[in-house]
């Protein structure tokens, strides 16, 4: 049947007709809906685990057990799975073992850009990369095949513009599949160094084994055109070359981007007058090709920056610019902003207007950075807040400090910061903003909501036990909506002489479990244009006329712009 | 046939994703190739979003970039104007005339640049303004925008009218139908 879907959806269509049981991953942008659409085929057992490397580890053990595994995650969330992954690749598998990771460039919503291609390589495992959706379901079902046969783990690497556009694929059955047996192998699932020792030359021998199949396996294929340019390419910049060209030039599209071939690209070379690799991020294929002694041109043409489009492609090729209208007016940036009704800005008004210094953590709250909270003083990566705070005490710091992390992220690797806070004894304060959600991909479920990827209860971690429990004495709840108490308990937890927790807990406004209050509206008589109102930075409450003005279609009642108005301006409307 | 490219733009929670979805579906079921691409993860807090909408026999690409659009449907009046350089010459802007302030205006920082529109007739641009707020309000739901502004669209397609209210009745809950195709015939007729 033919359908229109996003890249994700086909790769978790592939997982499906492979005949996978077992999928566990955590969420990150853009790789969140793969597991989103796996979870909805009721013939693969699939979760959301707390971090990647818990994901991967279960898919490990489901693969080891026989069954036909994935795990799916963004490209940083790779450097959390790093640890198993550089061993698994010693192990092998025993059911195919698929990793599906996506990586954005252009950084539409991560913190840095890096190309996880550098890991196939670094940890000796191949590596898939589809074009579109029908090449991400095709490839998603090999990458199984493929596991197998030469007992690795494969990893099948989307990119945002792939992951996140949809284009038709023709769906299949499923191979339904019993799991192969497991039969207890020391020699190769104990990964002590006199078994290790002997694994790693298996390893070498498979990268050179998977380095004469792409040779002439079909993810890889010389498309012949004109012979006066050739273009080595893969993934998303495949489409833009064809955008760009038609189907004139002659294109080498790689599909397994890990190990490449040798022969299928000296001849392509010798059969064109010019070669460029064209690839987004780092010149991975251009130095094979070098490495292998074919002259191309690469990234002196194509930077490493940013994802590319067919107008870089034109740009460098020095076709002429297509004839466009350009406004004179200035278009004000629209960034993302913190949702109105959001029950983190109480929080972050109340530690901007403490002048409180604030290590920041990944989700919906590192949107508290911009105007006018400006409430953040550092983003790292999952859980460096809890961990970067106790650093930033232990080195002397004698101002007010916070730790801000949602309770996703404090699952994520939040608690071992905590852990190190208790254990090595540095008098900081964290903030939990528990809004019982992962928000920023999206609202999936996590250990401390009460409820599993298929939105049936299970365990509910009880965070206020938690933290009593890994030796934190003070642990302080608070509602974000009301800004007296959170300046109190601030203040209280600043001032103590020992480290404290406050679980800042109030559940996502875009829930659908929540019900929100008629808006409130502003008595234009009484307001007297100080902008109090407009230090929280809510998208709903502007400026009019001189007067605060709250938009109706967007207020949610919170009523945290009521309790900072000193004269009694805003309100509900009276009947 | 040439690749058809249009773009729906507008503000996070705006509701692009049921358009996307609803054109989806009305042209694969036409028998075309199509792609439809966008950036999730930030688009619903707010920020400016982008759904590239493309069909013909073959399409590569899943972006559009400058001077290559032949619509932009534009949920709010200030996106529309942002998109505007991906626009072919010729190529239409169907806009709604609603005003929705980004923060940096919020805040003062800048200022809403209120006459685009007459900008962007100005430059040549074939501007169709509409007040689809009111309309979808009339058809029962403000959120029925993204509908309103899909039946504007329809009047410059040549596929029939049965098959866009086929493709919202695949595309919108049971409960949502009747409002949801009063919605569009409203944009359709205004």
């Amino acid at each position: 049947m033919k359908e229109l879907m996003i890249g994700n959806a086909a790769v978790a269509r592939g997982l499906y007709e492979a005949g996978c049981t077992v999928v566990s991953s955590y969420p990150g942008t853009p790789s969140t809906e793969i597991t989103e659409y796996a979870a909805e085929y009721n013939e693969m057992y699939c979760e959301w685990a707390p971090n990647e490397k818990v994901a991967m580890e279960v898919a490990f053990g489901a693969s080891m057990a026989g069954a036909r595994s994935a795990c799916a995650m963004k490209h940083v969330g790779l450097n959390v799975a790093a640890d198993p992954l550089f061993t698994m690749s010693y192990t092998g598998v025993n059911g195919g073992l698929v990793i599906c990771v996506a990586d954005d460039p252009g950084m539409h919503s991560s913190q840095n850009e890096q190309d996880s291609r550098h890991y196939a390589v670094a940890a000796k495992v191949p590596m898939l990369e589809p074009a579109d959706s029908a090449e991400s379901l095709a490839f998603a079902k090999a990458a199984f095949a493929l596991s197998e046969e030469f007992d690795t783990p494969v990893i099948l690497r989307m990119c945002t513009r792939i992951a996140h556009a949809q284009s038709i694929v023709e769906t299949g059955a499923r191979d339904e599949r019993d799991n192969r047996p497991y039969v207890k192998t020391p020699e190769k699932y104990i990964m002590m160094p006199g078994n290790a020792k002997k694994c790693h030359p298996v390893v070498e021998a498979r990268t050179a084994s998977l380095a004469a199949l792409a040779e002439d396996c079909p993810f890889n294929r010389a498309e012949m055109g004109e012979k006066a340019l050739g273009i080595i390419t893969s993934g998303a910049s495949y489409q833009y070359v064809r955008e760009t060209f038609g189907e004139s030039v002659s294109v080498l599209k790689i599909g397994m981007v890990h190990p490449l071939p040798t022969k299928l690209i000296r001849d392509f070379a010798a059969a064109v007058d010019r070669v460029v690799v064209i690839e987004e991020l780092d010149g991975m294929l251009e130095a094979h090709c070098t490495a292998i002694g074919v002259t191309v041109e690469g990234k002196e043409l194509f930077t490493n920056i940013g994802e590319f489009s067919q107008r870089t492609v034109a740009e460098v090729f020095g076709l002429p610019q297509k004839e466009h209208v350009a406004l004179d007016t200035a278009i004000p940036v629209r960034p993302p902003v913190m949702c109105a009704g959001c029950p983190h800005r109480g929080m972050y008004y109340t530690l901007a207007k403490n002048k409180v210094t604030v290590i920041g953590d990944i989700g919906c709250y590192t949107l508290g950075a911009q105007p006018p909270l400006c409430a953040l003083d550092s983003t790292l990566c999952m859980g460096a807040s809890v961990s970067g705070l106790h650093g930033f005490n232990k080195a002397g710091n004698e101002n007010p400090a916070v730790a801000v992390i949602g309770d996703s992220t404090f699952m994520h690797s939040g608690i071992t910061g905590l852990v190190n806070i208790a254990y090595n004894n540095s008098n900081s304060t964290v903030i939990i903003l528990d809004n019982s959600i992962t928000g920023m991909t999206g609202h999936q479920q996590n250990p401390t909501t009460g409820y599993n990827i298929k939105g049936d209860p299970a365990a509910k971690i009880d965070l206020e036990t938690l933290c009593r429990a890994v030796g934190i004495r003070r642990v302080r709840v608070v509602d974000p909506y009301d800004l007296a108490a959170c300046e109190a308990v601030l203040k209280e937890e600043l001032a103590a002489d020992e480290a404290s927790v406050i679980i800042s807990r109030r559940p996502c406004v875009l829930l659908k479990s929540v019900k929100t209050k008629p808006p409130v509206t502003v008595d234009a008589d009484k307001c007297r244009s100080c902008k109090k109102c407009m230090k929280l930075g809510c998208p709903a409450i502007r400026m009019r006329d001189g007067k605060a003005d709250i938009d109706a279609t967007l207020c949610v009642g919170c009523g945290v712009c009521e309790q900072l108005c000193a004269f009694d301006a805003i309100g509900e409307v009276s009947e | 046939m040439n690749t058809v490219r249009l773009m729906i733009v507008g503000v996070g929670g705006q509701g692009s994703l049921l358009a996307s979805k609803l054109l989806g579906r009305l042209l694969v079921d036409e028998g075309y190739d199509v792609k439809v691409s966008e950036v999730h993860g930030m688009s619903q807090r707010g920020g400016s979003v982008v759904t590239y909408v493309q069909f013909g026999d073959k399409v590569y690409s899943p972006v559009i970039e400058q001077g290559e659009a032949d619509f932009i449907v534009s949920f709010e009046k200030l996106e529309a104007a942002r998109h505007v350089a991906c626009l072919k010459k010729g190529g239409t802007v169907i806009v709604n005339t609603q005003q929705i302030d980004p923060m940096p205006v919020i805040t003062g920082a800048a200022t809403y640049p209120e006459t685009v529109l007459d900008e962007m007739t100005a430059a040549g641009v074939k501007v169709d303004a509409l007040d689809a707020l009111s309309l979808a309000q009339k058809a029962g739901s403000a959120k029925a925008v993204n509908i309103v502004l899909m039946g504007r669209l329809a009047k410059y397609f040549s596929m029939d009218y049965d098959k866009w209210i086929a493709a919202i009745e695949k595309s919108v809950a049971p409960k949502f139908v009747e409002m949801n195709k009063k919605a569009f015939e409203l944009g359709y007729n205004a």
